[in-house]
């Protein structure tokens, strides 16, 4: 190697280098405010934590302490609502798409959800507030349902269809072999051997509706009371945190973090069992 | 497997049915986009017909003269969504380049699950740590600096209130880069072993080999670029926490600013006037319209480009 040419060489060799080392700050530079986010709201959830903050109801203001009892039940009945809406209609296009996989109209609806997973949760309450708040007259449960409902969609369609595709073929053959009818088929062997997986990703879709706030301002609205009337409005987590955010009183905006901290860990329970229920099917299926 | 044709003759009723059926969910999935879509001309129609186009040029924003422009939120999504763009691209593109082609298995695999597992983290958790860390520290620390060293220049100019542009853009910087890198690291594992190996057998360093499997990936990054900008266009609650909410068009991103998604989640419940609704609404139409044509050449986009290397 002539003195040129190993010159560049050099220079070729420290260039790589560079740029890897820049690869490798540009992941810590993204990845450290993610994680401060993260430990920050466990650290300030933890310590607004306590039995009062599930069991109490709002105090007025000015009063310290209290709790989200009515909070935390608003937004499990609005995730039902939501889920009596939302997945029956998942679950079956979901069978659809996956028993269909090539039929042109299986195409264009698995490319619609997609598209409806991109369309801002906001527009999603707008379209709620004129379904069912205008016709009803007033801020409702129901509507923050619907939207949460409309919200799961997207999420619950493709992860039933992911993971009856990926029951083998072999049990459905099985099964015609022995002159059970296609529907029955699916019945009753593929879907409950694909039920853990839907289950799970159903609870993701669930999960990710929890964390919705902006679709329900203006249609579940809040509630400082307590209430498990459908027709009215009704309190949630996230609009709690909303509203807990934007008081200025130390004590409230604490109970925020804890909210927050609730939400955050029911999450990532559900996506993390997410993760291991679905890793231990791909293993499966390549065996 | 049989031919259609002799299929077809044993068709069970039972079949047909449950086939009728599912399709008819899926059916309702394909109607939900339309139906949104038609609910929203029919709420906004009112006003439409009273400003037409002017709505998208208007800059007054007047609850109690019932007059209404949108042009200052819809600035405020553009350069919010861009500036979270410009601030989150290079560093996505960093880590997905580390993930799909430095790092060895045992960091990736965790690494990727964790940056999925930042993206399903709701907005107004993000919106909470924006309001009590990211704009007090963006008051006391860095505004004031960007102020000392540029008191001329315009992008930064003004008080430092820590609410505004400026801290709208982080938070949807921090808010997108999951998608983007997450999308972008699939689309760069997807291209064959093939290609970097014959790089590598030419002689070409580690970042020479990269370049060519970035340029391969391209469109792919691209797709999730759109992907990342219909998120950040259509963020709602983290933007409205600590934009400033101040419908003003101001060439500082220290200013308070308002986007068309913040301003519907603080008016639309107190909207007194049906006007008012429909302007609303209005701004609602256009940002289904934004988002699905971004998410649709996004999706068309990534999935020609990974269908493309799994065949070949």
């Amino acid at each position: 190697m002539n003195e040129f040419s190993s010159k560049i060489f050099y220079w070729r060799k420290a260039k790589s280098t560079l740029m890897t080392s820049l690869s490798l700050l540009s992941v810590i530079v993204a990845v450290v405010p993610l994680f401060l986010i993260f430990f920050y709201t466990l650290l300030q959830g933890v310590s607004a934590i306590n039995i009062d903050f599930f069991v109490q109801m709002p105090k007025p203001v000015g009063e310290t302490g209290g709790g989200m009892a009515n909070a935390l039940v608003g937004t499990g009945i609005l995730l039902g609502l939501g889920s009596i809406i939302g997945l029956p209609i998942s679950i079956m296009a979901g069978i659809y798409l996956a028993e269909n996989e090539n039929a042109a109209f299986a195409k264009i609806v698995r490319f619609l959800t997609d598209v409806l997973s991109g369309i801002p949760s906001i527009v999603v309450g707008v379209v709620a507030y004129m379904l069912v708040v205008i016709p009803m007259k007033q801020f409702s449960a129901i509507a923050g349902g619907v939207a949460l409902g409309i919200l799961m969609i997207p999420t619950a369609t493709r992860t039933t269809e992911e993971m009856i595709k990926l029951v083998p073929n072999v049990f459905r053959e099985g099964a015609l072999a022995l002159g059970i009818p296609r529907w029955k088929a699916t019945l009753r062997i593929i879907l409950p051997t694909a039920l853990k997986g839907i289950t799970t990703g159903v609870l993701l879709a669930i999960a990710r509706a929890a964390g919705e706030t902006a679709p329900l301002i203006f249609t579940a609205l809040g509630n400082r009371f307590w209430s498990t009337d459908i027709a009215h409005p009704m309190a949630s987590l996230t609009v709690f945190i909303f509203d807990y955010a934007k008081a200025p009183f130390d004590d409230w905006n604490r109970q925020a973090w804890g909210a927050a901290f609730v939400l955050i860990v029911l999450i990532f329970i559900v996506n993390i069992s997410f993760r291991f229920i679905t890793r231990d099917r791909y293993a499966g299926k390549h065996n | 497997m049989k031919s259609e044709k002799s299929r077809r003759s044993v068709v069970n009723i039972g079949d047909r049915i449950f086939r009728s059926t599912t399709w008819f969910f899926a059916f309702v999935v394909f109607a939900l986009v339309f139906l949104m879509a038609y609910e929203m001309l029919k709420g906004s129609q009112l006003s439409i017909e009273k400003f037409g186009f002017k709505f998208l040029t208007g800059t007054t924003w007047d609850p109690v003269a019932d007059n209404y422009g949108a042009l200052p939120f819809i600035f405020g999504t553009v350069v919010s969504s861009l500036l979270a763009l410009l601030l989150a691209l290079p560093l996505s593109v960093g880590v997905a380049i580390f993930l799909a082609e430095l790092a060895p298995r045992w960091i990736e695999r965790p690494m990727s699950f964790m940056v999925e597992l930042l993206a399903a983290i709701p907005s107004i958790v993000y919106g909470l740590w924006g309001v009590f860390v990211l704009v007090p520290w963006l008051r006391t620390s860095v505004e004031p600096k960007l102020l000392a060293i540029s008191d001329t220049f315009p992008l930064f100019k003004g008080a430092p209130y820590g609410f505004g542009m400026l801290a709208a853009g982080i938070i949807l910087a921090i808010m997108i880069l999951p998608i983007i890198s997450s999308i972008s690291r699939d689309v760069l594992s997807a291209i064959p072993d093939t290609q970097r190996e014959a790089a590598l057998a030419l002689g070409a360093t580690r970042w020479e080999a990269t370049k060519i499997i970035l340029s391969d990936g391209r469109s792919g990054i691209l797709g999730a670029t759109l992907l990342g900008l219909g998120r950040a266009v259509g963020e709602t609650m983290a933007v409205t926490m600590v934009i400033g909410n101040r419908p003003e068009i101001s060439a500082s991103l220290l200013d308070p600013g308002y986007s068309m998604a913040s301003v519907i989640a603080n008016e639309f419940a107190e909207a007194t006037t049906a006007l008012y609704t429909s302007s609303l609404i209005e701004i609602a139409l256009i940002l289904f319209c934004v988002t699905i044509v971004l998410n649709a050449a996004a999706r068309l986009i990534v999935w020609s480009v990974t269908k493309k290397f799994k065949t070949a």
